[in-house]
């Protein structure tokens, strides 16, 4: 492996090319030079799988408005969340929507020729009276549509693309952050990218999971970066196990099923969330009907020969409904289920789909980290997207608010990296810049240990699975940490087979899976200090919330040696309007 | 243990192959309607590391894992195995774009190509404060044309872009279609003068090949079709 490596400069530097990124950068780019860096090509991120929609209070088919939809999301995160970024987010959300449409995105039409909406899980009108029409999409390939468009204007916004470098390490100098080395995965050569600011919206991470939604990519390579850097996760114990994941596979069906009608029966046939959501019942938000589900298997209802899964069913609104709202879904039921929708419902199971925390930044989506017990600004650097957590999730996300999220905390990263580049010269790299990354490449380059990727993965998802899933307990927790400990020193004792400098897969996997070990660890580490149950977040030994106690972010750093747990006050006050004290959760 | 089933794969590796050459796997079919991409990853992380290919959503939208099974083109995380009826499987990178290693295919030009035709909305009429409208039926038009997901199935598999380097390929003319039919586009003219070209839509030769190996079953030929009458009707 050469170390010969190739000097870029940008004012704003992007990581990661998914609705937050593209957004993100086609605004920066507007005002100063910037660059995007991808592990695929910007049209293969994660966000292109995005089905059911965005959510926004337009009030096109009925009354609705921010407040209702802040509400919504403060009670769906289970209290957890910041309260002045929920409320920036929701407050934008219609404009945000608006600027969409206004660059191409074929959105779904009302009789009238607005943008068509419809309900969502956690969405009411009212403060949680009924379900309401939020959701905008298309069809049901909502993510598809908008990643394409996003990708289309920034590519005519002069955006400068490096698809398929992957990122090695993340520069500091003193407490800012100056750049990103990063790997050309085409070639094999080593590129040091120096920027004013750099913005993290890098996604997910629940392919730790072995049931899970996600593409191969979600490996959390940003979290890992910036936690080697010394920042940390917030609330990284808090997943969200989507409750319908295609039986075995795990490939997502939208909530937009259920928003279109669709309901979930065990195996007797008994639509069992009246029983645990009488009012909004299947709507209610997915942490609450995947436990309801699970509750109903382990109670020996589920559906199968084997009792071990819940069925969804959507035949009853019509074929042409369902080809017209839901083409994708028939899709995938054919080739994942082998079971045509039209006629027969859907076997599903929770399936792990997204993180709630993230890189911990302010409502503007600046990079923030505990400094004297007070939050501080990092200076350089900003996050977006799922990497990070501003925090409109806490516990628990709504469904449709991750697209939004997405586009908001884009343009807000992007235009704020755009500021501090405008008024900020660089910071010099540090003189050893890059030796980290390099080093980590070469370790793996170089291995000849005895393990390989293949029993590692198994052996990683396996564990966080059972032990770290959606009940979880001190004892299995307890396992998990043992499990992730030995996965650490086997990973040390590594061979990577393929020598190759051209798109070396066996190279990268090795880095995710290396990454992937350190983000299971600070989960599970995260999980079991979190002695209570919110959200996502679910301990049989714990199982009640706990405001006096765990009203409060997890926020977890590594040393890169052993995992530490800390906290920070959830910023409960919003911009403008009165905070919602947190309740009793119940829909 | 689940019976065998035979791969042939097409493998290069430029750093130390002088050409490419077949490499044979036998791959353990271990559910039903088990994938390619499965098959693929059990031989990466069982059989041989060193294999490489694109992968990412798995679910067939990212339009990362085109490539070409048995001579046509799929994409591999949609296809199942015990769909494909011959003895063995062989499995090439797309045609007609330049091979990197394996069954990893350079794909700037394409996706150049498809920037070339505008792919954006562009309209001079201020947009206001509100959603531009537009009408149910007008939204339908765009239904089979925006679902294009990138992979580069139906262009590879096309002769007249085989053989031009400078076709614009079916790709492109169907995302240029989609923003011509779209109601709130003010920009077919200057699309159609890109279009109007011998590297345009007039080096189709109707062979439809792209129809067949889009995995998503769009029509790229029914596009070119369209601006060209469009192009026809504008010129007399």
């Amino acid at each position: 492996m050469s170390i010969k490596i190739e000097n870029h400069k940008y004012d704003v530097l992007v990581v990661g090319a998914g609705g937050a990124g593209l957004n993100a950068a086609q605004v920066a780019s507007q005002h100063v030079k910037t660059a995007v860096i991808s592990e695929v090509y910007p049209t293969r991120s994660h966000t292109i799988s995005a089905q059911g929609g965005i959510a926004a209070a337009l009030g096109n088919l009925e009354p609705d408005n921010w407040h209702w939809h802040m509400f919504d999301t403060v009670k769906g995160s289970d209290y957890l969340c910041d309260q002045d970024s929920a409320e920036y987010m929701c407050r934008m959300a219609p404009e945000m929507i608006i600027a969409l449409e206004h660059l191409g995105l074929p959105f779904n039409r009302t009789a009238e020729g607005k943008i068509a909406q419809r309900p969502f899980g956690g969405h009411t009108a009212e403060y949680g009276k009924r379900p309401v029409k939020r959701a905008c999409y298309v069809a049901d390939r909502t993510g598809h549509a908008m990643l394409q468009t996003l990708y289309e204007k920034s590519v005519a916004q002069g955006t400068e693309f490096y698809s398929e470098f992957y990122a090695l390490e993340l520069i500091k100098n003193g407490d800012a952050v100056v750049g990103v080395l990063a790997l050309d995965l085409q070639n094999g050569g080593l590129h040091m990218f120096h920027a004013k600011a750099v913005i993290f919206a890098t996604g997910g991470n629940c392919r730790i999971y072995e049931t899970n939604s996600n593409a191969h990519i979600n490996t959390g390579d940003g979290l890992a970066l910036a936690m080697r850097a010394g920042f940390s996760w917030c609330d990284a114990e808090s997943f969200q196990f989507h409750p319908t994941g295609v039986y075995t596979a795990g490939n997502l069906i939208t909530e937009g099923v259920r928003g279109e009608g669709g309901i979930l029966l065990n195996g007797k046939g008994e639509r069992f969330m009246e029983k645990y959501a009488p009012t909004i019942k299947d709507l209610a938000p997915r942490d609450i009907v995947s436990r309801s589900m699970q509750k109903e298997i382990l109670d020996g209802n589920g559906a199968g020969p084997d009792k071990d899964h819940i069925l969804l069913k959507i035949d009853h609104i019509g074929k042409e409904a369902i080809l017209e709202k839901l083409p994708g879904i028939h899709e995938l039921s054919l080739v994942f289920a082998g079971v045509d929708c039209i006629k027969d419902p859907i076997p599903v199971v929770p399936t792990a789909h997204y993180q709630n925390g993230g890189i911990p930044t302010n409502y503007l989506g600046q990079v923030v980290t505990m400094k004297g017990g007070k939050e501080v600004d990092v200076p350089g650097f900003f996050a977006a997207g799922e990497c990070a957590a501003n925090s409109v999730h806490g516990a628990n996300r709504l469904g449709t608010n991750s697209l939004l999220d997405l586009v908001v905390f884009g343009r807000t990263t992007g235009e704020q990296a755009a500021q501090y580049a405008k008024e900020n010269g660089f910071t010099e790299l540090p003189e050893n810049a890059g030796s980290e990354g390099v080093a980590l490449l070469n370790k793996f380059a170089n291995g000849t240990g005895k393990n390989t990727f293949g029993p590692l993965y198994t052996k990683l998802t396996k564990t966080m699975q059972k032990n770290v899933g959606v009940f979880r307990t001190e004892e299995l927790m307890t396992t998990a940490r043992k499990d992730l400990i030995e996965l650490e020193s086997l990973i040390e004792d590594y061979t990577v087979a393929d020598k190759s400098s051209v798109y070396n897969l066996d190279l990268v996997e090795a880095l995710e899976l290396n990454n992937m070990i350190l983000v299971a660890r600070a989960a599970t580490e995260g999980a079991l200090a979190r002695k209570e149950s919110r959200g996502g977040h679910y301990r049989d030994d714990y199982p009640d919330r706990d405001d006096k106690n765990f009203l409060k972010h997890t926020d977890i750093t590594s040393n890169g040696k052993d995992i530490k747990v800390d906290y920070r006050a959830v910023r409960l006050k919003p911009l403008t309007v009165e905070s919602f004290e947190p309740k009793a959760r119940v829909y | 243990m689940g019976k065998k089933v035979t791969f042939e794969i097409l493998r290069y590796d430029p750093d130390k192959d002088k050409s490419a050459f077949y490499q044979k796997y036998e791959v353990e079919i271990r559910r039903p309607g088990m994938l390619i991409l499965e098959a693929l990853n059990q031989i990466k992380w069982e059989l041989d590391h060193t294999l490489t290919f694109r992968r990412s959503c798995r679910e067939g939208v990212c339009g990362s894992d085109g490539l070409n099974v048995n001579g046509v083109n799929m994409l591999a995380c949609m296809t199942k195995i015990e769909d494909i009826s011959t003895s063995k499987i062989v499995l090439q990178p797309l045609p007609g774009m330049p091979v990197m290693r394996d069954l990893v295919v350079d794909v700037e030009d394409f996706f150049e190509k498809f920037i070339t035709v505008k792919p954006y909305l562009i309209r001079s009429t201020p947009t206001g404060d509100k959603e531009i409208y537009q009408s149910e039926e007008d939204r339908k038009k765009l239904d089979g044309l925006y679902e294009c997901i990138l992979c580069g199935c139906c262009s590879s598999s096309c002769p007249s872009y085989w053989t031009d380097k400078q076709y614009l390929g079916p790709n492109a003319f169907l995302r240029a279609w989609r923003y011509i039919s779209d109601t709130r586009d003010e920009g077919t003219d200057e699309r159609l003068k890109i279009l109007n070209d011998k590297h345009g839509v007039w080096r189709c030769h109707t062979i439809y090949n792209c129809v067949k190996a889009c995995p998503k079953e769009l029509n790229p030929t029914k596009a070119i079709v369209e601006i060209r009458k469009m192009l026809l009707d504008k010129q007399f």
